[in-house]
């Protein structure tokens, strides 16, 4: 499957949720879908899911645009925070209608979900608590084996452990049947392990999108004497530094260190430390403000 | 191989080291298979393609061995290579750093000397 957005804009309820974004998501991957609050991950996904059109530039799923294309919507299941599901129906129906939506739908897999998640079957949604509405919205997704599969923050009032199961679930279904699985969330640290790529979206465009191993290749910490430090990285682009102590610590991303240097030690930021140096508002002290 | 993953280094290169240090502890013997990359990725809750790299980093150095359909297996020269690998970074990953910690705090060159005697003493 082929996931490519070209120059896609997006005004919704008035805001440009999308500025000119050019991505292309290919592959049988999980990919990690990143971006504050406001970046425009949901609305990316939703375009995906053919939620609604785009307001200019193309949004296409192996060359179609998704938008009233059942022939492309099907391929695709998108699971959100909430609202997934209609509130009166039970968790009995939503798993009769999703069997009858998705064409790869696994019944016998969706049954040992609801064992594993010890749902009840004859619950209404409106009768469900956040995390067993999660738990319901993971076993759609997963059992539908949909080519496309997409969770947006899909976890929602599950606990530590309920979500670690959950990433147990989602290798084993990813390894028995590879797919392309967009997984968007602020627990970055517990997923990133997961992803094979990983695309930031920041203001409604993309800032970066690597290889999940490339990313941690690409970047480094130094970190030593003061002017040891800053001879190393003078002219070079700095994501963030700080000093204490006579120490200071500064974070590359995409530039090389030359030369030797005995006295500075060279370590690894996690995906997530990354995601909040490259993309964190700075927080200006009042009276600092022009 | 229960030792914990680190954000210090790439998980792949991780990954490569604890199949390693198995070998060298002769936990893994010459002939012996390794576990798969779905096993490793069960195991640390990490994408496949993570664990396949850091496997097929091994393959390139002729520490494993692919046998068709059945699995990664360690080679006749494994631990050979391994050893030699790890004793040329020695000096730069622990005798370099050991010594500028002993700088640091003012130990001698003849009390940094009997640490490592005294060590050597209680191995048996």
């Amino acid at each position: 499957m082929k996931i490519s957005a070209t120059d896609l804009n997006k005004i919704y309820k008035k805001e440009q949720a999308l500025n000119h974004l050019s991505l292309t998501l290919e592959g049988n991957k999980i990919i990690g879908l990143l971006g504050k609050n406001g970046a425009g991950k949901t609305t990316l996904m939703r375009l995906i899911a053919g939620h609604f059109q785009p307001t200019s530039g193309q949004l296409e799923i192996n060359g179609q645009s998704p938008f009233n294309h059942y022939s492309i919507t099907r391929d695709v299941c998108l699971i959100q925070e909430n609202y997934n599901f209609y509130e009166k129906f039970t968790i009995d129906d939503i798993l009769k209608i999703s069997a009858v939506f998705y064409p790869n739908w696994n019944a016998s897999e969706a049954e040992e979900l609801v064992t594993l998640f010890k749902l009840k079957r004859k619950r209404k949604i409106s009768a469900l608590s956040k995390g067993m509405l999660s738990a319901v919205g993971i076993i759609v997704g997963l059992a539908s084996h949909s080519p496309i599969t997409i969770f947006d923050e899909p976890y929602i009032g599950l606990d530590a452990s309920y979500r670690s199961t959950f990433y147990d679930l989602l290798l084993q279904s990813y390894q028995e049947d590879p797919r392309l699985i967009i997984l968007s969330t602020h627990l970055i640290d517990e997923v990133s392990k997961l992803f094979e790529e990983v695309a930031i979206l920041h203001d409604g465009k993309l800032l970066l999108h690597e290889k999940a191993e490339d990313l941690a290749e690409n970047h480094c910490i130094v970190s030593g004497p003061v002017k040891e430090v800053d001879k190393a990285i003078e002219g070079k682009q700095v994501l963030h530094q700080s000093t204490l102590l006579g120490q200071k610590t500064a974070i590359l991303y995409d530039q090389e260190i030359d030369g030797n240097y005995d006295s500075l030690t060279f370590s690894k930021a996690s995906i997530q430390e990354l995601f909040v140096y490259l993309t964190k508002e700075e927080v200006v002290k009042h009276g600092d403000r022009n | 191989m229960t030792e914990r993953l680190n954000e210090d280094q790439p998980i792949f290169i991780q990954i490569a080291e604890l199949i390693e240090t198995s070998i060298v502890e002769g936990d893994r013997l010459a002939n012996e298979q390794v576990p798969s990359t779905n096993e490793f990725a069960k195991h640390y809750q990490i994408n496949p393609a993570t664990a396949a790299k850091g496997i097929n980093l091994l393959v390139d150095q002729g520490i494993l061995f692919k046998k068709r359909g059945v699995g990664m297996f360690v080679t006749e020269d494994a631990k050979q290579i391994i050893l030699a690998k790890r004793q040329e970074r020695f000096y730069t990953h622990y005798v370099q750093p050991l010594l500028q910690e002993a700088k640091r705090i003012s130990l001698t060159q003849e009390q940094l000397l009997d640490f490592i005697k005294e060590g050597f003493s209680h191995e048996d």
